[in-house]
């Protein structure tokens, strides 16, 4: 259930915040970071729902993006890369780093709410 | 008990965030690339994207409505001037950012800003020549008549209005590439893009350095075999025959010419690092309602400059209630600069003609301070250039300012080895005048009088205006500012010490060549010399003379003309160089020395029915045994010095050998044997086989696969993906249809001037300079299959339309 809800909210306010003028593009990792120390989970689980909640938002954002262009762009960015103008190893790229920086962020609200439970 | 790992992961993620953050090398900053909400995604444009909706804009003076057909071309209506050049400056920089940036910071010298340290030399060069000193000049001059003043300040508040609502997001996609960010806009800017258009038409029509190489090694007579003034088989922009008034001013050559300037044999060693393609050509003609089915005239246009991705122009109606023109316009600059209106049709090409000098300068010291000018020491002024570099430091550079100009090669600035000669550069260019208001002038001009009157202060870069009206009148006129020369003046670095080699005058403006209603019909220009030698005044250039053949040939043997007839001659593909060259050719090759595969290609070659089509294997034959032979021919002699003499023209090559088979240059002098024209040219076609059947090898043997038609990105090979290469098209420099590699018509208009004004066009891009949009490239195959787009000059009434596809309201803020 908190997982699921994690994830879920780690998603909407990923993509919520770049809404607010202002935010620089890593903002969102303040999102991974606060679910994680609001919804309180170990360290693993947390990591997981920060990656997946993040993986989804940019993922699916760029996804969405891509559908509606038909591609035209990603395949060139993609040979820019290089990744031989695969649009799908791009939005793999993309997701994962949306991913990684979720998860890592919130593993640290996970230890922050930790550490504060034991002092 | 947790603080530890705490620390680990906040690290880690502080220093994820930081590293993602950040260029490495040309890798742009990762994270923020790759953000679906900041990065590049962003660029990704929906293909049912809709462009219309309401706009706010604060510095308009009333509302105005931009109509998009399905093309995006926009057709702005507005209610005054201001608002309409605002617009065209608003829409520019929504459409073209990036573009209109980067031209105008490599026109001032600033290209290391974007590019670092690789372009500094370039940047040198740019400022070194002026160009910063040219756009300032004429920026005065823009600036000091107030209907001028209040066009160009509109403009430059339209292209300031989109640049200052830009989010990081809504970034063109180059600038995250790059990782820089965009400048805002100034009427300077607008002046500096004007001379990038004057550098690329008249600052290569010059061989000034090569020249006086050839004059070290070349006897006077040579000189004037070798480069002729008029070409034997010229058909020139005045037909010929023409009177031509006595000259209004006569120039007093120098007594001392002879002794320091014509016999002077020194060499120069500094050679100009970017110089404009003298390939920068153009074509235009239009015909008379006497040779057309309609009885109207008909007026056709296609510049030839370096193709790329945002083309170079931008399609647009402008009106309001003082004008309503359409056609192509200059990102960077407002107006139409090539199009028509209700009454009139107007098209440019290059005149070719050499309105840049070098003089040789004295400094007293290493300071450049003082030169030495008429018998004394003058100061000379000293302009101190920073050129800010990406990711390094700042270099300066000193370029001093003489009486001439500034001086582009001294010890501080050469290519050659040894170059120790400060040349001062006079150029055309640099004097106050105003272009844009001649083209401000034509989208309004009704008839033959008001073009007249609208061309005649243009300056630089010399123009062949062509013209056609609805009412019938047909013309042409070499425009521009030329200097008055005396024989041979301007040809070669020339004495710096005193006046007594500066340009004396201008020719008149009246004297200019030009030509209304003759009466043949027909009007053509295609960068050949304007006039034959009854021209009264001595007018160098790098001049093109077979195209000009080939469309003066077709146009006189046509009538009954339709716009498709010259949709046809615009892609034409006959070459006029090869139909003369190939018996001289044919006749001198010794066929008793040629292998199998080598009778192969010649049998091809004689077999080709003299169309450079893609699909033509004997064009390729044909310019590889063509640029072999004038290879083989000239070598030997332009490198006698260092750097290379200039090269004798293909049309002088052509004529030479037309005239005489006994060539004596025909002769390689770096070996002990003579070699008579049939050696030569078989030695040269056996080069040229053995590079055929590399090529045939590599599967290139077809025309355009041999020369891999190709437009490339503004950035050229730092974005391939950006690229459109690979096109099925032929033709050549020296064919109509004048496609070259990266090179040719930057645009093709047909106008037929019936009540209504029908007319089509299309350039090889779209009308989005950006990657993501499905309008960057969609006319590319248009252009590739020859095909025209229809042109269409909306009017008040067609507000309904269902040409209209997005409609945006603009109102004041």
């Amino acid at each position: 259930m908190k997982f699921s809800l994690s994830i879920i909210a780690t998603l909407l306010g990923g993509i919520g915040i770049s809404l607010i003028s202002g935010v620089p593009w890593w903002g969102f990792v303040c999102v991974s970071f606060l679910v994680a120390l609001v919804i309180h989970q170990v360290p693993s689980r947390s990591f997981a729902a920060g990656f997946l909640g993040m993986f989804l938002a940019w993922g699916g954002l760029a996804w969405w993006i891509d559908w509606q262009n038909a591609s035209i762009l990603s395949k060139q960015i993609a040979s820019i890369f290089p990744l031989q103008g695969s649009s799908a190893a791009l939005l793999m790229l993309t997701s994962i780093i949306g991913g990684l920086l979720g998860g890592v962020t919130a593993i640290t609200g996970s230890y922050l709410r930790m550490s504060k439970n034991k002092s | 008990m947790r603080i530890a790992p705490f620390l680990a992961s906040a690290t880690l993620s502080i220093a994820l965030v930081v590293a993602l953050d950040r260029p490495l090398g040309k890798i742009p900053p990762l994270g923020k690339f790759l953000s679906p909400q900041y990065g590049f995604w962003q660029n990704a444009e929906p293909i049912g994207m809709d462009y219309g909706g309401t706009l706010q804009l604060k510095g308009l003076k009333g509302d105005a409505t931009v109509y998009f057909d399905d093309r995006l071309v926009p057709h702005v209506f507005a209610e005054n001037e201001e608002d309409l050049y605002f617009i065209q400056g608003y829409l520019h920089a929504r459409f073209r950012l990036f573009q209109i940036d980067l031209q105008t910071r490599a026109a001032a010298g600033r290209a290391s800003e974007l590019a670092g340290s690789k372009a500094i030399n370039f940047d040198r060069e740019q400022r070194r020549l002026g160009m910063v000193f040219a756009a300032e000049n004429a920026l005065k001059e823009m600036e000091e008549d107030p209907l001028s003043k209040t066009i160009f300040d509109s403009y430059t508040a339209g292209v300031n209005s989109y640049i200052d609502q830009l989010t990081e997001a809504a970034l063109p996609i180059e600038y995250k590439l790059m990782h820089v960010t965009p400048e805002r806009w100034t009427n300077l800017k607008s002046a500096l893009l004007l001379k990038m258009m004057a550098k690329m038409l008249s600052a290569g029509t010059e061989n000034d350095l090569a020249n006086t190489n050839a004059k070290s090694i070349f006897m006077p007579e040579e000189l004037s075999t070798l480069y002729p003034q008029v070409p034997d088989s010229l058909l020139p922009i005045v037909p010929n025959g023409t009177l031509y008034p006595k000259p209004g001013v006569i120039p007093a050559k120098p007594a001392i010419a002879d002794s320091l300037y014509l016999n002077n044999k020194q060499t120069v060693a500094a050679q100009i690092i970017d110089r404009p393609d003298p390939g920068n050509g153009s074509n235009n003609w239009v015909v008379a309602g006497s040779k057309t089915k309609s009885g109207a005239p008909i007026l056709a246009n296609d510049p030839h400059l370096e193709l790329s991705l945002p083309s170079i122009w931008f399609e647009i109606q402008l009106k309001s209630t003082s004008s309503n023109a359409y056609g192509v316009s200059l990102p960077g600059c407002p107006f139409v600069v090539i199009g028509f209106n209700d009454s009139i049709a107007w098209g440019v090409t290059n005149s070719q003609r050499d309105v840049k000098d070098y003089y040789e300068i004295k400094f007293k010291d290493d300071s450049k301070k003082e030169y030495w000018f008429a018998g004394k020491w003058v100061p000379s002024k000293l302009r101190v250039e920073e050129i800010k570099v990406k990711d390094s430091l700042s270099v300066f550079d000193t370029v001093a300012y003489t009486i001439f100009g500034p001086v582009q090669f001294d010890k501080q600035f050469s290519t050659g080895a040894s170059a120790n000669r400060n040349l001062a550069v006079r150029w055309a260019a640099h004097d106050p005048s105003n272009e844009g208001m001649t083209f401000y002038k034509l989208n309004r001009a009704h008839n033959y009088a008001d073009y007249e009157e609208a061309i005649r202060t243009f300056t630089c870069p010399g123009q062949n205006f062509i013209f056609a009206s609805r009412t019938g009148d047909i013309a042409i006129w070499q425009q521009g500012k030329f200097p008055v020369r005396w024989d041979k003046q301007g040809l070669y670095v020339m004495p710096g010490e005193d006046s007594s080699f500066l340009w004396q005058g201008y020719i008149p403006q009246q004297e200019n060549p030009h030509s209304l209603n003759p009466e043949r019909g027909y009007l053509q220009s295609a960068n050949q010399r304007a006039a034959d030698s009854t021209y009264p005044y001595f007018i160098p250039g790098s001049y093109i003379t077979a195209r000009g053949i080939r469309i003066d040939k077709k146009l006189a043997s046509m009538s009954g003309i339709t716009p498709a007839d010259m949709m046809a001659l615009h892609y034409d593909y006959f070459n006029t160089s090869a139909e003369d060259l190939r018996p001289v050719l044919l006749k001198n090759i010794i066929e008793s020395q040629l292998n199998a595969k080598e009778l192969s290609y010649l049998q091809q070659f004689k077999n080709w029915d003299l169309y450079a089509t893609p699909n033509s294997i004997g064009q390729t034959i044909f310019q590889c045994f063509w640029d072999s032979v004038q290879f083989s021919i000239w070598s030997d002699e332009v490198n006698r010095t260092s750097p290379a003499a200039t090269w004798p023209t293909e049309q002088t090559t052509l004529e030479l050998l037309l005239k005489d088979t006994a060539l004596v240059y025909a002769d390689d002098i770096t070996t002990p044997q003579k070699e008579t024209l049939s050696i030569t040219v078989t030695t040269a076609f056996k080069k040229a086989a053995a590079n055929l059947q590399q090529k045939e090898a590599e599967g290139k043997l077809v025309w355009s696969k041999f020369m891999n038609p190709s437009i490339y990105h503004l950035l050229k090979d730092a974005l391939p993906a950006f690229a459109r290469k690979g096109l099925t098209v032929g033709g050549y420099g020296n064919i109509v249809n004048a496609i070259k590699h990266s090179h040719g018509p930057s645009w093709r208009m047909i106008v037929h001037l019936v009540d209504g004004i029908e007319a089509y066009g299309v350039f090889p891009g779209g009308q989005s300079g950006n990657p993501g949009s499905r309008f960057y490239d969609n006319n590319v195959s248009v252009w590739e299959k020859g095909e025209y787009n229809k042109c269409w000059l909306m009017r008040d009434n067609d507000k309904g339309d269902a040409r209209i596809k997005w409609t945006l309201q603009v109102k004041k803020s």
